[in-house]
């Protein structure tokens, strides 16, 4: 028997070719008679294209083509990237490959240069004229909404593209009748870049003899990213393209919507029955990947005497962008509004929000998508009631907690929380901390004149968007289901096909641990096959913390299948009934017979040879599932950071952080905790040093890392974690998901923790990020 | 023009545009693809390799500024097929996630150690700031350097040679 791996920290089997650089990425492959892309953008974010000259560049040595939107509407292509939710009322104006009649944004291209040398391609693009006509431009949704604001698309008056709201308008007014207190916010949660260190790049190689497009691409979700290219860019039918991600650099949401510039590159390819590559450079993944939140809200919460929440009511304006990203209409509505309520027990919610088209990069999923803005909103809501109560923001969240004994608990926002102790995490953090003492030294220091901050975030959070019917009522163009097949091979070694798809997670490893655990087979003999449309099922990929939740459960499914197979055969040739066998520790046994025990490699031998089988079974033993969740997982916990502001300076060094996460059972504890690690940083990254900033003109200012500050290590704590176990109800491994959790709540935490320290300067709010700047005029006044 | 490098214990000979950067000399000339592109601008890091060994961030070179040097990539650690004791504790403590910049943080940290064997994480964590990791929040990372510290103060032989032939 082998003993199970479930639960274990074992070490990656991933690694041992990332670490000694052997990996394979997107653009370290290289393919015979390969040609390289190179888009012409503008430099203006709204402007009216009058004409483009691409003959300089057309008569280069070297320079294979040139294309413009023109050429690809000669070739006849459907030639647009399209939204995936609709919502009521949505419009849509079209995004095409590359811009015809106006830029939009400052990343928009309007040519596309192929030639036989990346930098020769480069050199030709810059000699690609292209004559405008600039327009004024808006980058703020205040701005996009005036009477009198430059319009965006003929399709979109007034710049907006939806006006959206959840919950009960007239609940929350009684409530507000009710109500002998009140707390006022108005909050903008800043712009973020996502900065996957690995740049988006495609290799397209078409093959016009079997009519077969390989696109090789930066991708989250390959089989959404094929559908979409089949369907909505290039007309070509799905079975005639397959998209493979090799080792994916990271992504944090900007690698699941779909692009012009990878359907560019396989447009090219077909022109030109060449294979063609485009990698973006660090620049254009500024100008053109999604970019994250910028919300600006407005909240009234109402609350009693006693601290206790009766209603709350939030509006917000979401800046989308030019155009609508894949997922941009969903992550501000439907993965934000019904989250509004945290971790509480608010008996009224109303939310409206109102999506606005601005020229700026569109935005759409970035690491937690809609909840880290939610929970940000209702942790500062928690701060401002224990500060309007005179209570401390611990027993303000202990009062408002939805009590352990009253899950499945249902929200006003049409959720049902499956399952939590959210007392238990924040206890646990408390004491972690030392609280008591905590606030003591900061008194302490407050009477020396040094400030330091403790703030708390207990956040809940929901992961894997299901079920499908569900989804799909509320606009989803896609399934939130996913695939997971099990071929045990006739020697009984197994492969392992999933539609989730990983770039960094470790689901080589931790999908293997879950089929051994269940099999009873030693997981060198597990293989874990994802990423291919050609290999693996249709799936949804991996984004949204789903993987583990849907695509496991998937997997856990399929075994279970296998098992039931392998019993029929198994009692078959132990002549005993199906209902005496039973599968332990990975073998087939009459119940209470231990002598009769036969491995799953033998039954799977048997299976394949097909000499002796019930009469009526298939041969082979494989099974697949397309595994459809009954519910989210609500996955929460209790997050406190301590921080240190220098009143002098204004600079804010977060001294301690930790954390106390519930994701349900752990599947491989070293890849959950890393994965909060990295959620975590993100979160401080947010709350501290990230910000997208543009000028009036549409330029984004902070489109390098000189000017866009991300967290590096010199800026970070270690991280004190710990965790409780609340396992999933409703799926079969008991997980929850993880891949958000730490940028959900870190935010929040340290927005708190600042805010707290600087309580003596009689500072209600401030927005993220608490730049020294920001922090030293809070501090000191003035402009 | 012609240069004439060494990269990892290999001597190559090869013409090079004038213009083409010494990343993507190693990646498309020598298809050491491990060194990889993060920003062009030499601040993330992701390019970093040992240059007569100083790290280099090779994003900003010129192939030509390579000349009659000697560079060590992430291909050329470890030895006899085992891995450097930087690979072994990346792995070991999860100093990775997606990988992209596993090889620069790792060539980082090898040049870090080697100005300061006995670092503690403070300051590590200010040695490695010229390199950005989006996964990991650089928590396991310093935990692998340190880990790999330990390893090196023991290392054998054979590795230490190599180490001290890129200083020559």
């Amino acid at each position: 028997m082998t003993a199970s791996l479930f639960g274990k920290s074992i070490k990656r089997r991933e690694d041992p070719a990332l670490i000694q650089g052997k990996a394979r990425y997107t653009d370290d492959l290289k393919l015979p008679g390969m040609l390289h892309a190179a888009m012409v953008r503008t430099p203006y974010a709204h402007a009216r294209i009058k004409s483009v000259d691409t003959e300089a560049a057309r008569k280069m040595k070297g320079v294979a083509a040139v294309y413009t939107a023109s050429d690809i509407e000669t070739s006849g292509i459907p030639g647009v990237v399209p939204v995936g939710w609709l919502l009521p009322g949505l419009k849509t104006p079209p995004h095409r490959l590359l811009a015809s009649d106006k830029v939009r944004y400052g990343g928009d291209a309007v040519a596309v240069v192929v030639a036989e040398d990346p930098y020769l391609a480069r050199d030709a693009a810059e000699q690609v004229w292209v004559d405008c006509e600039m327009l004024p431009a808006v980058t703020e949704p205040a701005q996009a909404l005036a009477q009198d604001a430059p319009q965006l698309h003929q399709e979109a008056q007034g710049n907006i593209a939806f006006d959206w709201e959840l919950g009960d308008s007239q609940a929350v007014d009684d409530a507000f009748n009710k109500a002998t207190r009140r707390v006022d916010l108005k909050l903008r949660n800043n712009r973020l870049v996502a900065f996957a260190v690995e740049p988006r790049a495609a290799l397209a190689d078409y093959d016009a003899s079997r009519e077969k497009l390989t696109l090789y691409m930066t991708s989250q979700n390959p089989h959404v990213h094929r559908l979409l290219l089949s369907t909505a860019s290039l007309g070509l039918p799905e079975h005639k393209i397959r998209v493979i991600a090799p080792e994916v650099g990271g992504g944090f949401g900007s690698k699941i919507p779909h692009y012009p510039e990878e359907a560019l590159a396989a447009w090219c390819s077909m022109q030109l029955e060449r294979p063609v590559k485009w990698t973006a450079t660090r620049s254009e993944s500024f100008l053109t990947d999604t970019q994250g939140r910028d919300h600006h809200t407005t909240a009234q919460a109402a609350l009693d005497d006693q601290g206790r929440l009766l209603g709350l009511r939030v509006k917000t304006y979401a800046n989308l962008g030019a155009y609508l990203s894949t997922f941009s209409t969903a992550v501000p509505t439907y993965m934000h509004g019904p989250l509004l309520c945290g971790a509480y027990a608010v008996p009224a919610v109303h939310c409206n929000v109102i999506g606005v088209f601005t020229n700026t990069v569109p935005v759409d999923a970035y690491r937690g998508a809609g909840r880290p803005e939610a929970t940000l909103l209702i942790e500062r809501v928690m701060d401002l009631a224990a500060q309007e109560c005179g209570l401390d923001p611990a027993e303000v969240r202990r009062r408002n907690f939805i009590p352990p004994e009253s899950f499945p608990y249902a929200t006003p926002l049409n959720l049902e929380y499956d399952s939590g102790n959210y007392q238990g995490a924040l206890d646990r953090v408390l004491e972690m901390a030392d609280y008591r003492d905590l606030r003591q030294q900061q008194e302490r220091r407050r009477q020396d004149g040094k400030l330091l901050g403790v703030g708390l975030s207990t956040y809940v959070e929901a992961c894997g968007l299901a079920p499908s019917s569900v989804v799909g009522s509320l606009g989803a163009q896609a399934g939130q289901w996913e695939s997971g097949e099990v071929r045990v091979h006739p020697s009984g070694s197994v492969s392992v096909y999933t539609g989730s798809s990983p770039h960094g997670q470790g689901h080589e490893t931790s999908f293997a641990q879950i089929v051994s655990d269940r099999l009873g087979v030693d997981i060198s003999q597990v293989e874990v096959v994802h990423s291919d449309t050609d290999q693996v099922p249709f799936g949804w990929g991996t984004y949204g913390s789903r993987s583990a939740a849907v695509g496991g459960s998937a997997l856990a499914a399929s075994t279970g299948k296998i098992i039931e197979k392998g019993r029929k055969i198994a009692a078959h040739l132990m002549e005993a009934a199906v209902q005496d066998v039973e599968f332990r520790d990975g073998n087939f046994m009459v119940r209470g017979s231990p002598d009769s025990a036969q491995p799953l490699a033998a039954i799977a031998g048997a299976a394949h040879m097909a000499h002796n089988l019930p009469e009526g079974l298939e041969p082979g033993l494989r099974a697949t599932t397309f595994y459809d969740p009954e519910n989210f997982t609500f996955p929460f916990g209790a997050h406190l950071a301590v921080v240190e502001i220098d009143p002098d300076t204004g600079e804010v060094k977060v001294v301690r952080y930790l954390a106390v996460d519930d994701v349900g059972q752990v599947i491989n504890p070293l890849i959950v905790d890393g994965q909060l690690h990295g959620g975590i940083a993100q979160g401080i990254g947010q709350a501290l040093y990230e910000n997208a900033v543009y000028d009036q003109g549409g330029q984004l200012l902070s489109a390098s890392l000189l000017d866009y500050a991300l967290p590096r290590s010199h800026h970070l704590p270690s991280f004190e974690l710990d965790r409780t176990v609340t396992p999933c109800p409703h799926n079969p491994l008991g997980v929850k998901g993880v891949g958000e959790a730490g940028t959900i709540a870190s935010s929040a935490a340290v927005a708190n923790a600042v805010i707290d320290g600087l309580k003596p300067y009689d500072i209600r709010h401030l927005d993220t990020p608490f730049t020294p700047e920001k922090v030293w005029k809070a501090i000191h006044g003035g402009e | 023009m012609n240069i004439e490098v060494e990269v990892n214990g290999v001597r190559y000979v090869r013409q090079v545009d004038p213009r083409q950067l010494l990343v993507h000399f190693l990646r498309t000339e020598l298809d050491l693809t491990g060194t990889r592109v993060g920003c062009e601008t030499s601040l993330c890091g992701a390019c970093t390799v040992l240059m007569d060994g100083l790290t280099v961030k090779s994003c900003t070179q010129l192939a030509v500024q390579a000349d009659g040097c000697k560079i060590t990539t992430i291909e050329g650690l470890g030895h006899d097929g085992r891995l450097h004791p930087l690979q072994e504790a990346f792995w070991e403590e999860h100093g990775l996630q997606c990988g992209y910049c596993t090889p620069g943080m790792i060539l980082a940290a090898l040049g870090l150690l080697k100005e300061q064997p006995d670092a503690d994480a403070a300051e590590i964590r200010r040695g490695l700031k010229g390199n950005v990791c989006r996964c990991t929040g650089y928590h396991n990372i310093v935990r692998a350097v340190q880990r790999a510290a330990n390893l090196m103060a023991q290392a054998p032989q054979p590795q230490q040679e190599r180490e001290q032939a890129d200083d020559s």
